[in-house]
């Protein structure tokens, strides 16, 4: 199930939409960005600007799982968001199986979005309260031009996947389904248009952790059954860290580290990501935590930091980090794992910077 | 205390207010008068049963909650959405809606506060009971600042001047280790962040320092690394006031942080109660146990979860029995037919205190030994 080898990846390669074969990431995003203007306006000074996402990069391999932690505020949402086009990017590209996306050659957002489908955390809102839920899943379909018939029988077919008997449960209404009922049709929905990628934005939060175990244990067979590549995002670093194959950390609109997930939680490089996983409780009464390990909220991400944007809370801030911003590089003694902080650094003038 | 200028200076107040400075030096340096006696009572709940009863029919919310708490001890409700933890909470500070009918006996500090009067209620709430909200945006009031609200409260229930008060609330802020606190004192709820309003919410909390402190989820809406920070302030102050406290929460690591002793709740029962050391290290209720092997920690990954099957049940439809026997692994005929009742082991081990458990399996009841498993 989570195979780490690169012959786990391989079986999808039968897959007639597969362009790229085995070793193309399935998505590539370079630079995207999203500023939200805020106040101003006429006669009134110029609009403040929030920096949601600035400048995130990084790839999803096919048949892998990457997950996006951070805090509130830091940008994951917006980041899928972005992914999907439910919000246009300002800036970047976005290359899905070797295609651009985007206007210019390459395949069309219609055409992405049949191959990127998303779940939301609130499982409620998400559906619609006045269509039965096998409506709700049939409806993609439907638009895309399956016929009425067919698209509902598939819809069962998919209920049925999901764990929801389609006899029982086709003609309700989402208000008539618990929470972890509602989240099954949700994912249920989202496979209703034969994705090659699903992007879960916090997609088993909002659920009670008896519950929460058997959507993971759906997702995970899923995953198996259709050869699915997910994005995971959630602020639950446990549960990132059981379902992903890599993690990609943010904070304020920016990537501070990515790397596989057992060398991520193992040896985390950058300051931010140390303090984040040293925040979980600690599960055992008796060595319970002392300190926490940062003071303070995180900072407003309207006027972000000069510099490195975590410097303020940093315990290993210099004046360099104020000056300038770090670059994403790589480990000098782990290629896989990609840090954005002077400290870690070759030749950064940072004191703790290692020797090249 | 020592008589003081201060004395002269407030001859309005009643005597025990009449201190040198404020009240809170006695909040923050323990009293130096009586020592508490080790095993104060504060909360005592027994057989607590709350209905809501409505046109659309009648629900049981809480069915014969029994626990009790003494002075500077934490507990835990730990259950899943709809288990009554909250309820359980709201029902001790007199917050139900008026559909609400209350059952049993709770005495707070020795007085039974089922079917007191709401003036009784008023005097005290706020002085004996105070309450942190999950969610400080909603329970704060945006049209005052941080400021007035405390002192309000103290105004109100310690009869202090509104100078007098400020200058408290100003102290409490500090006390909760809000930065700036002087601006702060003049902020609106919408200008502090999330972590900031909670430690606000905390400070208005402690104003009148309450003998018991209700704390519903106070960190779940907060960032990780926000959250570890008011759940280390909230266990310092606790520990330091000598507070009982009652704190509500799903997230097992955070019962962990703060607990002494942990209630698991389900479906309006406490199930299983217990000292935290022992429900995490010996889990003996199979609710419990099927709580903790389906919760995600770290190193299991790759592995498929061991989830509870089904969902929790409808409270509206409660089934007669024992009401996690749908779901249970070892139900046996017995447990859908008769609910159990709530019975006290002794404590099993070295150092292990006694623990209170509702389940046929640890009873000693002929009637469920012979009874046919129930495969679920």
């Amino acid at each position: 199930m989570h195979d780490t080898s690169q012959a786990a990846t391989l079986p999808i390669a039968d897959d007639t939409r597969d362009r790229g074969g085995p070793m193309q990431p399935l998505l590539i995003v370079e630079d995207l960005k999203k500023h939200f203007p805020i106040g101003g306006g006429f006669l009134r000074k110029a609009p403040s600007v929030v920096r949601a996402v600035d400048g995130v990069s990084f790839h999803v391999d096919k048949g892998r799982t990457l997950g996006i932690v951070g805090e509130s505020g830091c940008g994951k949402s917006t980041t899928a968001r972005l992914l999907t086009h439910l919000i246009p990017p300002d800036a970047g590209s976005i290359v899905f199986d070797g295609d651009p996306v985007g206007p210019y050659g390459g395949i069309t957002v219609a055409d992405l979005r049949k191959q990127m489908q998303m779940v939301f955390q609130d499982s409620y809102s998400s559906l619609n309260p006045r269509l039965p839920i096998v409506d709700s899943i049939a409806f993609g379909p439907k638009a895309h031009g399956t016929p009425t018939r067919k698209a509902r029988a598939d819809a069962e077919e998919l209920l049925g996947l999901v764990g929801l008997n389609p006899r029982q449960f086709a003609r309700r209404y989402p208000h008539q389904l618990s929470g972890g009922q509602r989240q099954r049709v949700n994912i249920a929905r989202a496979l209703a248009m034969k994705p090659r990628l699903v992007v879960l934005d916090e997609a088993v939060s909002a659920l009670d952790k008896s519950v929460e175990a058997q959507v993971l244990n759906l997702l995970a067979r899923l995953k198996e059954q259709f050869s699915l590549t997910y994005i995971f995002i959630s602020h639950d670093l446990n549960v990132v860290q059981y379902i992903s194959d890599r993690v990609l950390v943010m904070y304020l609109g920016e990537v501070v580290e990515i790397g596989d997930v057992d060398d991520l939680y193992s040896a985390p490089s950058h300051p931010y990501t140390q303090a984040l996983l040293s925040s979980r409780p600690s599960m055992d009464p008796a060595r319970r935590r002392i300190a926490p390990p940062l003071t303070g909220d995180p900072p407003n991400p309207v006027n972000p930091p000069s510099g490195c944007r975590f410097r303020t809370r940093c315990p290993l801030a210099e004046p360099i980090c104020a000056a300038r911003a770090p670059e994403l590089a790589a480990l000098p003694d782990r290629p896989g794992q990609s840090v954005a902080c002077h400290a870690r650094g070759v030749g950064t003038g940072h004191s703790l910077s290692p020797a090249a | 205390m020592p008589a003081s200028p201060a004395l002269s200076r407030q001859p309005w107040l009643p005597k025990r207010w009449r201190s040198t400075g404020s009240r809170l030096e006695a909040l923050v340096a323990p009293t130096p008068a009586p020592a508490p006696v080790p095993s104060e009572r504060i909360l005592h709940v027994e057989d607590l049963g709350v209905r809501f009863v409505s046109r659309d029919g009648d629900v049981s919310i809480l069915n014969g909650v029994t626990f009790s708490l003494d002075r500077g001890e934490v507990l835990c409700l730990l259950g899943e959405s709809g288990s009554g933890k909250s309820v359980t909470l709201r029902t001790l500070l007199g917050i139900l809606p008026p559909t609400a009918r209350v059952s049993g006996r709770m005495d707070v500090d020795g007085q039974n506060l089922v079917g007191a009067s709401e003036s009784e209620l008023r005097r005290v709430r706020g002085s004996k009971i105070a309450m942190i909200f999950q969610e400080p945006a909603t329970a704060l009031d945006p049209v005052f600042t941080i400021g007035h609200q405390i002192g309000e409260t103290l105004v109100e229930h310690k009869g202090l001047s509104w100078a007098d008060a400020r200058a408290r609330a100003l102290q409490l802020l500090e006390l909760v280790q809000i930065p700036s606190a002087r601006q702060r004192l003049d902020a609106y709820p919408h200008e502090l962040s999330g972590g900031l309003k909670q430690r606000a919410m905390i400070a208005l909390a402690l104003s009148c320092d309450p003998k018991l402190l209700l704390a519903d989820e106070p960190t779940t809406a907060l960032d990780a690394t926000v959250q570890i920070q008011v759940l280390l302030l909230l266990r310092e102050l606790q520990r330091e006031l000598g507070m009982a406290t009652v704190f509500v929460t799903h997230d097992l690591g955070v019962a962990c942080e703060i607990a002494d002793r942990v209630g698991v709740m389900y479906a309006g029962r406490l199930v299983e109660g217990a000292d935290v050391a022992a429900i995490i290290k010996d889990p003996l209720h199979p609710y419990t146990q099927a709580l903790m092997r389906s919760t995600v920690q770290a190193g299991m990954r790759g592995k498929v979860l061991d989830a509870i099957p089904g969902s929790p049940p409808d409270l509206a439809m409660l089934p007669p029995g024992c009401s996690f026997a749908p779901r249970c692994r070892h139900a046996r005929a017995h447990c859908l037919a008769v609910a159990p009742d709530l019975i006290r082991l002794p404590g099993a081990g070295a150092g292990h205190s006694q623990r209170d458990m509702r389940c046929h399996i640890h009873g000693d009841e002929e009637a469920y030994r012979v009874s046919a498993p129930v495969t679920a």
